[in-house]
């Protein structure tokens, strides 16, 4: 089930380009990007997918990296108190260079659980848990002799976190968020929340007793898929107005308020913490898929962005989901230049940030100051993209009919 | 009725005693204490264990369809096809006449889902002030459960509830609040399950397989339908029930002893053989409680409050045999072009509609959409909201239905129901159809 190609194709106006032909849009890969980005020129109106070093927030140690720094900055210009709104990511160390932080944060916590990452996999791949640094002592052994043999690259980064030992729990089962932020720029920032997205169950029932069994712990789904329990009808995801509405009638509308405040708290901050390192290339936009896990006092934890979020479908709805989603994003980019560059709203997407916070309602003043962000956004609530996109294209051709 | 209703029961009971004869299976055995003592360990996880028994020798002992045969073929043998011209020309599946109410009596009884009364699932759209009517709507809401006032919520709740205040409203109605004794007995069902084995706990598992854990939704409370299931089917305070249903429990006999009323023992325990599908009327009950205790107490009083009256056969106004000619008689009266036109191509519309009717919706809509349906249920204490809600789906999709040719194709224009708007639906059946 490809939602790229099929949105591509079914764009009016759009051509595919085979081969050497010249192109106004690329949806590249980062490894393409890696190769030719920087000897490409590109006219003025031609757009591609990435950001050339979109590294700097997707990989778990330049993010971390960036985070600790710009939590150090805001420390130092706006105190402790704002300082802590940066703390959505648990306590994180690279490995290697860090081991010896690491070493003296783990033997102040005895007897917590640790997850360690590799830095630049995905799909659940090379991740284990572990609370002895016994285990991680063997396991340094074992990476270097055997990556020394299969690859010509130096032994892989990884990192070491604090493993969040009490998820929120649906069901008895673990759970992620999957949130779609799409970036326009990022001097100034301008970023578009989309209000779909989902949440990723783990097949198994969570406990602390297996950290060896991943299927409990990691929910990505492609993991999730070679579980012995998992049955293929099922896909295992909740979309997430059904989460939104799910723990409102759990826990109230406040509760639910103030925890999706929070995570755009996450979106905007760790877009900021960045802000300064990304250049800033007006032909790049980035689609990211953030993953949120929510704790049992209902707190939000950033676990990692993803500059390539997978957007093959597991499901007719998560086609549909998907391909919302990539359409939306075309209308945002606007290579036709129907829009006026002043809409709060296209399609699914709300705009979230626009070199300052932008508020709900339509003119009033922009909520000022550093409180957690009161943001125009909807995650999770009702997605009428279709009227809202009629609506909108009318109106601008209507705009465009009447002379100035 | 009843003697229709007593040959079903034979016949239920006939399949399940034949399906444990044929799999050489007990009907109820006592598990071995080591045995005991795995189950109470996976006590919160049994969705994650394979059954003992291979599940596909089993079938569940009967599915809606068949249940609907037998009441397409109830014939009153007092009624005679004479002169009585309303009924011979009634052209559905069921041949009953029953006493049904037409659209003016129903716009008396659900008076309060008038166009001119706020509506939760209506007015509570992204496009209405809440200053209108939600926010009104709340406070009350609020107020009626600081005041634990149960049938001023009853009455409150026809407008619909807040999704915050549903659970303990629900609770309210209900009359469930967690004693000590009830968590107490509770936990004695539980060691019910523990120490017996039973071979309707093999039908539950494959039934909470093949229907809950494939929904997009409710796979994720799996384990807590077989915590409440298992328990249901040993809770003999559900025999209370029989009282005032046309059904009666069924029997069996310690072996040897076939016959002998002395050893005769209700089969299974709470008299109730769980049917395809039956552990979708618990999962939506899920998404409002999680205590197992509380959500236990809060389906066995549905159960016998309401959907006990979805699988047996009785006159009642709530019973299936009512809402199904209620259905028939609604389409026909108010859409007869559609209903003739389906029936010509051999798509009685009953066909389609009864499974949704049997289960109350529950799988078919979206679950917003179903507990604002529930609450109604609930608040008008009364079912037949499930056979207006039946006719006004059809009526939504008169369009599309006048254009299919087979029944097949009628089945997919209804196939998928899960973007419906239950209020709007209703309303415009009900009050805004020019009749």
């Amino acid at each position: 089930m490809n939602t790229l190609m099929d949105v591509l194709h079914h764009r009016p106006g759009w051509v595919e380009v085979k081969d050497e032909g010249e192109w106004d849009f690329y949806w590249c890969d980062v490894s393409w990007l890696r190769e030719n980005f920087d000897h490409t020129y590109m006219d003025e109106h031609v757009r591609i997918s990435h950001f050339r070093n979109h590294y700097e927030l997707t990989r778990k140690n330049y993010m971390v990296k960036n985070l600790k720094r710009f939590r150090k900055q805001l420390e130092r210009e706006a105190g402790k108190l704002e300082a802590a709104k940066c703390d959505f990511f648990p306590k994180t160390f690279e490995m290697p260079c860090e081991y010896h932080l690491f070493v003296e944060e783990f033997r102040k916590n005895p007897g917590i659980t640790w997850i360690m990452k590799p830095v630049a996999r995905s799909q659940g791949k090379g991740i284990f848990l572990f609370r002895r640094l016994k285990d991680i002592m063997d396991w340094k052994k074992d990476t270097r002799s055997s990556d020394d043999q299969k690859d010509d690259i130096p032994v892989e980064s990884y990192v070491a976190q604090r493993y969040i030992e009490n998820p929120y729990l649906i069901g008895g089962r673990k759970f992620d968020l999957r949130v779609y932020v799409l970036v326009m720029s990022y001097m100034p920032l301008r970023a578009w929340l989309y209000r779909d997205g989902f949440a990723r169950f783990s097949n198994t029932r969570f406990t602390l007793n297996s950290i060896d069994d991943q299927y409990v712990h990691l929910t990505n789904v492609a993991v999730q898929k070679t579980s012995p329990d998992y049955h293929p009808k099922k896909g295992c995801k909740w979309m997430l107005q059904r989460f939104r509405q799910y723990l409102a009638s759990k826990h109230g509308p406040e509760a639910v308020e103030t925890l999706f405040s929070d995570m755009d708290n996450i979106f905007i901050r760790s877009l900021q913490s960045v802000q300064k390192v990304i250049i800033s290339d007006k032909h790049c936009f980035e689609l990211y898929g953030y993953d949120i896990l929510i704790d049992q006092d209902l707190k939000p934890w950033l676990l990692e962005v993803n500059a390539s979020p997978s957007l093959t479908a597991s499901s007719q709805e998560d086609y549909e989901l998907k391909t919302s989603l990539l359409e939306d994003t075309l209308h945002v980019v606007d290579m036709e230049a129907r829009l006026t560059g002043r809409e709060k709203r296209v399609g699914g997407f709300d705009l979230m940030w626009n070199d300052g916070p932008v508020s709900r309602e339509d003119g009033a003043h922009d909520l000022s100051g550093m409180g957690n962000f009161v943001t125009n956004t909807h995650l999770g609530c009702v997605n009428d993209r279709k009227k809202q996109l009629r609506q909108l294209f009318r109106s601008l051709q209507g705009q465009k009919k009447t002379p100035n | 009725m009843r003697k229709a209703q007593g040959s079903w029961e034979r016949r239920i009971l006939k399949s399940l005693n034949s399906m444990c004869t044929e799999l050489s299976i007990p009907l109820a055995r006592k598990r071995p204490v080591g045995e005991q003592k795995e189950l109470l360990n996976k006590w919160n996880e049994m969705g994650t264990d394979e059954p003992v028994l291979d599940l596909s020798l089993f079938r569940p002992v009967y599915a809606p369809k068949d249940f609907l045969e037998v009441l397409i073929n109830l014939r009153n043998p007092n009624y005679e096809n004479g002169d009585s011209h309303s009924f011979r020309t009634h052209l559905g599946l069921i041949q009953v006449p029953l006493k049904v109410k037409d659209i003016p009596e129903l716009k008396e009884f659900f008076v309060e889902l008038g166009l001119t009364a706020g509506q939760l699932g209506v007015d509570d759209s992204t496009q209405v002030p809440p200053e209108l009517f939600e926010n009104e709507h709340v406070r009350i809401g609020q107020k009626v459960l600081s005041e634990q006032d149960s049938a001023a919520a009853q009455q409150y709740i026809r407008q619909g509830s807040p999704t915050a205040l549903r659970a303990e409203l629900w609770a309210l109605i209900l009359n469930i609040s967690s004693q000590p004794e009830d968590i107490l007995y509770y936990e004695q069902l539980k060691t019910n399950v523990i120490q017996h084995d039973l071979l309707v706990d093999s039908l539950i598992y494959k039934d909470v397989k093949l229907t809950a854990s494939n929904d997009d939704y409710y796979f994720v409370f799996e384990d807590y339908l077989y915590q409440v299931l298992l328990c249901f089917s040993r809770d003999t305070s559900v025999l209370g029930h029989f009282a005032y249903s046309s059904a009666s429990p069924p029997k069996s006999y310690i072996r040897g002893k076939l016959g002998l009323e002395e050893y005769a023992v209700f089969y299974p325990p709470n008299g109730v053989i769980p049917f395809h599908g039956f552990s979708m009327y618990v999962a939506p009950l899920c998404f409002l409680y999680h205590e197992p205790s509380k959500l236990y107490q809060i389906f066995r009083e549905m159960y016998v409050r309401f959907f006990f009256r979805l699988h047996s056969i009785s006159s009642h106004p709530s019973g299936i045999v009512s809402l199904c000619l209620l259905f028939e008689t609604l389409l026909q009266t108010y859409l007869p072009q559609l209903f003739y036109h389906l029936r010509e191509i051999g798509a009685q519309p009953l066909r389609i509609s009864f499974k949704w009717m049997v289960r109350a919706f529950s799988g078919y809509l979206a679950t917003d959409q179903l507990l604002l349906l529930w609450d109604r249920i609930l608040g008008y204490n009364s079912l037949e909201i499930l056979a207006v809600l039946a006719a006004a789906v059809f009526a939504f999709r008169a369009v599309n239905l006048m254009e299919v040719t087979s029944l097949a194709a009628a089945e997919a224009v209804l196939a998928d129901l899960s973007t419906l708007k239950v209020m709007p639906l209703l309303q415009i059946f009900l009050f805004a159809t020019v009749t």
